[in-house]
């Protein structure tokens, strides 16, 4: 779980881009965001360094927008 | 009638400031320092998709109907129709650039109020038919802002998807014009972010089946690329293709329902004079100026893509304006990207969020499901010097380098 509440673009997808090697090939990654950019940019991140975009939710705890990604490679 | 010259009515109110009592500054003046610091480089101007420098036509077209057609052109006296005269002068040229009769066109105060003013008019026009404006996802704020003002006065909008790269889905808009109930379709010819050309040859068949009328805003192709006939009304911008900020054109053709919102603001004579000039010169000059464009467009958009690591080059690589690229840099803050390149002297646009007042990604880029932060788009103009695409391509990779380092991101 990463928390990018109140990070603008494109600080969310960075701290998504330095987490996601860290977790194991197959796990996933939910992101945090409430910035609007959040919701095309995490998707074209993971089509662009080919990783798996799940898809956005609200969020269990808060209800805001939860983004989840999972490792590929 | 007040002349300058009769004093003893009225003073002028615009004298030079050498003559001023008060020993004011003069509101224009030639000696001013220059915008930009001296230290800079010259500066490149890529961002004709807002509004291109004025062209010298238009300048001098401008200067004689000053002095030519000052005079309200609605009065029944010698002065008033010459300015009429002018004014029908310049419908003309318009008429004939857009291939529709003289009568069907009129001068709006800006391509957004033409956008505007046109759909209330079909909108109002075929109410009896129905209540819904089906409308491209990424067509002009002033087309959406008009759609949601529908909406909120009870009306329907529907908003037709588009893929990748910024092209309509045919399917999903034939379904939307045949689903009754249709008063409207809008469907922008070229996009003003990405450049890509939407297929209206189809779009304007589509409509003509279901019997609804079509309005195709072509503020981005007027002047630069030939637009599809198949249209009810049409509307355009004259600082797009050279000519004076504050005027817009609105086209409706003879037969289409309509029914006019609001009258339309006089729009001043010498303006719409200067803008006539401007598209005609433009027009003229269009498929020379296209061929030298579309491959300085391409050796931008390969060039990028080549020397500027993880960046994403947006829209129709193909079918697209001759004038116009558009490419994301990944990890890149698109406000930080613009400020680097304009202290280098490049004027350039953003579609990121955190370059417009709302902090929402451009709708466009949302739209396309392409990467929205670290944008840039470059149009060019006529005055456009190979130079300054060379100074461009030299400096983009190394600024956006600098940023990426400064970031703390060249790792990712």
């Amino acid at each position: 779980m990463l928390d990018c509440r109140g990070m603008r673009c494109p600080l969310p997808v960075i701290t998504l881009a330095r987490r996601l090697p860290q977790v194991p090939v197959g796990a996933v990654v939910r992101v945090l965001a409430d910035d609007p950019a959040a919701a095309v940019d995490i998707p074209a991140w993971c089509r662009l360094r080919d990783q798996e975009y799940l898809g956005a939710s609200p969020d269990t705890a808060d209800g805001g927008p939860a983004y989840d990604v999972r490792r590929r490679h | 009638m007040v002349t300058a010259n009769d004093e003893t009515v009225r003073p002028a109110t615009v004298r030079p400031a050498d003559d001023d009592p008060d020993g004011r500054p003069p509101l224009v003046d030639d000696d001013r320092p220059p915008l930009v610091d001296d230290d800079r480089p010259p500066p490149v101007y890529l961002d004709a998709a807002s509004a291109a420098p004025l062209h010298p036509a238009a300048r001098q077209a401008l200067q004689a109907a000053l002095d030519d057609g000052w005079a309200d052109p609605d009065k029944l006296y010698g002065v008033s129709r010459r300015s009429r005269q002018l004014l029908e002068a310049a419908c003309a040229v318009i008429a004939e650039a857009i291939g529709c009769r003289t009568e069907e066109v009129t001068f709006t105060p800006g391509g957004a109020d033409a956008n505007r003013r046109g759909l209330l008019g079909l909108l109002r026009g075929r109410r009896r038919f129905g209540d819904a404006l089906v409308h491209s996802s990424i067509e002009h704020s002033s087309v959406l802002h008009t759609a949601a003002a529908h909406v909120a006065a009870g009306g329907r909008a529907v908003s037709v998807p588009v893929d990748r790269l910024g092209r309509l889905d045919l399917g999903a808009f034939r379904d939307a014009v045949t689903a009754g109930g249709v008063a409207a379709a809008a469907v922008m010819s070229a996009n003003h972010e990405v450049g890509t050309l939407q297929p209206l040859d189809e779009v304007a068949a589509l409509c003509a089946e279901a019997g609804v009328p079509l309005l195709v805003d072509a503020a981005q192709s007027v002047g630069r690329v030939p637009v599809p006939a198949g249209w009810s009304v049409l509307t355009a911008s004259a600082r797009k293709w050279g000519g004076p900020a504050g005027v817009g054109v609105l086209a409706v053709r003879a037969g289409v329902r309509y029914d006019a919102p609001d009258p339309v603001p006089p729009v001043p004579v010498p303006l719409a004079v200067a803008a006539a000039a401007a598209l005609r010169a433009a027009v003229a000059a269009a498929a020379a100026e296209a061929g030298r464009r579309v491959p300085r467009v391409d050796r931008i958009r390969t060039t990028v893509a080549a020397t500027v690591p993880d960046v994403e080059v947006v829209g129709d690589p193909v079918h697209r304006l001759p004038n116009l690229v558009t490419f994301s840099c990944l990890y890149v803050d698109g406000e930080a990207l613009l400020h680097a390149l304009d202290r280098r002297g490049f004027a350039v646009s953003s579609g990121s969020s955190c370059t417009s007042s709302t902090l929402d990604p451009s709708h466009v880029l949302v739209a396309m499901g392409v990467l929205s932060h670290g944008n840039v788009r470059v149009s060019l103009h006529r005055e456009t010097k190979q130079a300054d695409v060379d100074r461009f391509l030299a400096e983009l990779p190394g600024i956006v380098a600098a940023l990426r380092a400064q970031a703390g991101v060249t790792d990712l």
